[in-house]
């Protein structure tokens, strides 16, 4: 999205991804910010403690995620820009949150730096929150998730987040990891003013000068809840047209595709190159949203394929969502580390050569 | 003929919409109580309502105010985040004993401890209504429940809550306070403890609790009047009637 001749970026400077994450939020208009510390984001929420109030926002720790999905919903309904950040248990905790965000039709944004799990897990950096972001929550929910791969990416996502979320009137989550989180790189911020955000008639706020706003998730009778998921349904897949992103990596006559996202991605670019080196027409498609997902692209690049490579950091789960999107026109393999590993060049390699299904 | 004279009026405040309470509830009354309260502070246009899960979680429906249904026991953590906002707003909770004494301990606590400046509605009726009448955390040694359908056993499910002596504890909330509706002398009381508990917010921009006793004929399986009357005889004596902390001096109403 960024580029050295587009005028909207200034210059480029040395930055964590943890605190892009938060100057983006800032450009995009964020002004609230309510978590919980949880490593490895706790850069987020201390850099947002002093960073907010020097532009009029509020900082406020909750005593839980379970506090804080809540007051980011409070604020949300109050009609402001709100996020909050956590890791992997941390989001299993403000997923019902999560959920009434949906069904109440408020925007929020949120970030999973995620770490290596199930349970306590580590905080090293994995892919293992794929399927918890992409099929997230109870009920019928559909939510619009990025998933970054380097520092500029956080912040630009960040910051786009905050006015897809409104136009879409539904939360957007970031699915980070631990790596992209720690990292530093340069990253250029948005010198040009964020678009104003639109207005919110629906907000709860006083009911001056109208009839009282009501924000709910509860429909008792079955039809008017199928009126609301149908209509929070058509304004996901409304979004979904103009924020659907993908990368590609020499694929015009790619035989041998990889597929992978984040933080994998940058390993899997290297085994393009030695792919490339040793003879095999290799390449990369990087999806960039998760939810919505480069499904027809992903199909298109198949037909010329004749093998597909997927590359996580877990036991395979956007596999899954890539051998939909296949269907059948090509075999679909799938390499990855779990536990917080993160697959090297070489295990990478030796997989693909030895057809084995985890590498490691 | 004489003029007709307007003597009596509903609040402002509180919709024209048919209630879903059990007859013999004291929610309805207790509805009226905050709905006149807005009303008195001339605060309706910027009153922010949260409600609860539970047997008030259609109060949206009834108080014409802009309401917010909040996931079960955390309104306090959504009122905290519309006060952030919206500071200028009035900002209140309703919530029951399951709600607020069991699930949502946690988010009361906080709240309090922050001195929140938000005002908090706490019906205690000692039973999960909604949901058919279950053992809350407030339920007295001995009183049935469909959870606990010997009685409650201390040996087995502990001791009933006392939610505002417990809150009592922190330095934070600006002022707590136990209320009965019970008899018309007890509902004059209540108003008087929520208008203190409004006041405390708009006045002192700090927290106000009322612990509100409450019947509930329906799963305590007694009449009206047996509910009332039970309540005076027996539920007083666990949950002491009192103004356990008073506004700054000088601005209490309380009886």
């Amino acid at each position: 999205m960024s580029d050295n001749g587009d005028a909207r970026y200034g210059e480029p400077t040395l930055v964590k991804g943890n605190e892009a994450i938060c100057e983006g939020a800032i450009w995009g208009g964020c002004r609230y910010f309510f978590g919980y510390p949880i490593t490895p984001q706790n850069q987020i929420p201390e850099y947002m403690s002093h960073r907010l109030p020097e532009v009029g926002g509020v900082f406020l720790q909750g005593e839980s995620e379970l506090a804080s999905i809540n007051m980011v919903y409070g604020a949300s309904a109050a009609g402001a820009r709100v996020m909050t950040t956590s890791s992997s248990p941390g989001i299993s905790l403000m997923t019902e949150g999560i959920s009434y965000l949906v069904a109440s039709e408020l925007p929020a944004v949120l970030v999973n730096v995620t770490r290596g799990g199930p349970g306590l897990g580590n905080i090293a950096a994995a892919q293992s929150d794929y399927n918890q972001a992409t099929r997230m929550g109870h009920g019928d929910m559909p939510m619009i998730v990025f998933g970054p791969n380097s520092v500029q990416e956080l912040y630009d996502h960040t910051a786009w987040a905050f006015q897809l979320a409104d136009e879409a009137r539904a939360p957007v989550l970031i699915l980070a990891d631990a790596v992209l989180g720690q990292m530093m790189e340069p990253m250029r911020p948005r010198i040009d003013d964020h678009p104003p955000a639109p207005d919110k008639p629906w907000a709860t706020n006083g009911c001056k000068g109208r009839e009282p706003n009501v924000v709910n998730s509860l429909y008792a009778d079955h039809d008017d809840m199928e009126t609301v998921n149908l209509r929070v349904r058509q304004r996901y897949a409304e979004a979904s047209k103009r924020c659907l992103r993908w990368a590609e990596h020499q694929t015009d006559d790619a035989e041998l595709l990889l597929v992978a996202y984040g933080t994998s991605a940058r390993v899997c670019e290297t085994v393009v190159t030695r792919l490339r080196e040793a003879g095999t027409k290799a390449g990369l498609l990087r999806p960039v949203t998760l939810r919505p997902f480069a499904s027809e692209r992903i199909g298109e690049l198949a037909e010329q394929a004749r093998r597909v490579v997927v590359v996580e950091m877990n036991m395979g789960q956007m596999v899954d969502d890539v051998r939909l999107a296949v269907n059948g026109r090509c075999p679909v393999d799938f390499t990855g580390r779990t536990g917080g590993n993160i697959p090297s060049v070489e295990e990478i390699l030796t997989a693909i050569n030895e057809h084995s299904p985890v590498a490691g | 003929m004489a003029e007709a004279q307007v003597v009596f009026t509903p609040p402002e405040s509180l919709s024209d919409t048919l209630m879903h309470y059990c007859p013999g509830c004291t929610h309805g009354s207790l509805h009226r109580l905050v709905a006149e309260i807005i009303d008195e502070l001339g605060v309706r246009e910027s009153t922010v309502g949260i409600c609860p899960v539970g047997c008030a979680v259609y109060a949206y429906n009834y108080f014409e105010v802009d309401m917010i249904e909040a996931a079960h026991g955390r309104a306090p953590a959504v009122a905290t985040g519309v006060k952030r906002v919206r500071d200028d707003c009035t900002v209140f909770t309703y919530q029951g004993d399951g709600d607020l004494a069991s699930i949502g301990m946690g988010e009361i606590v906080h709240a309090a401890a922050r001195n929140e400046a938000i005002t908090v509605v706490f019906v205690n009726n000692g039973v999960f209504g909604m949901t058919q009448g279950q053992m809350a955390p407030t339920t007295l040694i001995g009183q049935k429940a469909s959870t606990a359908p010997a009685g409650r056993r201390p040996e087995h499910e502990g001791f009933p809550v006392r939610v505002v002596e417990m809150l009592n504890a922190l330095e934070g909330p600006t002022y707590l306070a136990r209320s009965s509706m019970a008899s018309p002398r007890w509902i004059r009381d209540t108003k008087k403890k929520l208008r203190n508990a409004f006041k405390a917010q708009t006045e002192h921009h700090g927290f106000g609790l009322v612990e509100v006793l409450s019947s509930c004929p329906t799963w305590w399986g007694m009449t009206p009047k047996e509910a009332l009357d039970w309540m005076e005889s027996t539920v007083v004596d666990y949950y002491p009637i009192e103004e356990f902390r008073a506004l700054p001096e000088g601005d209490t109403e309380g009886e």
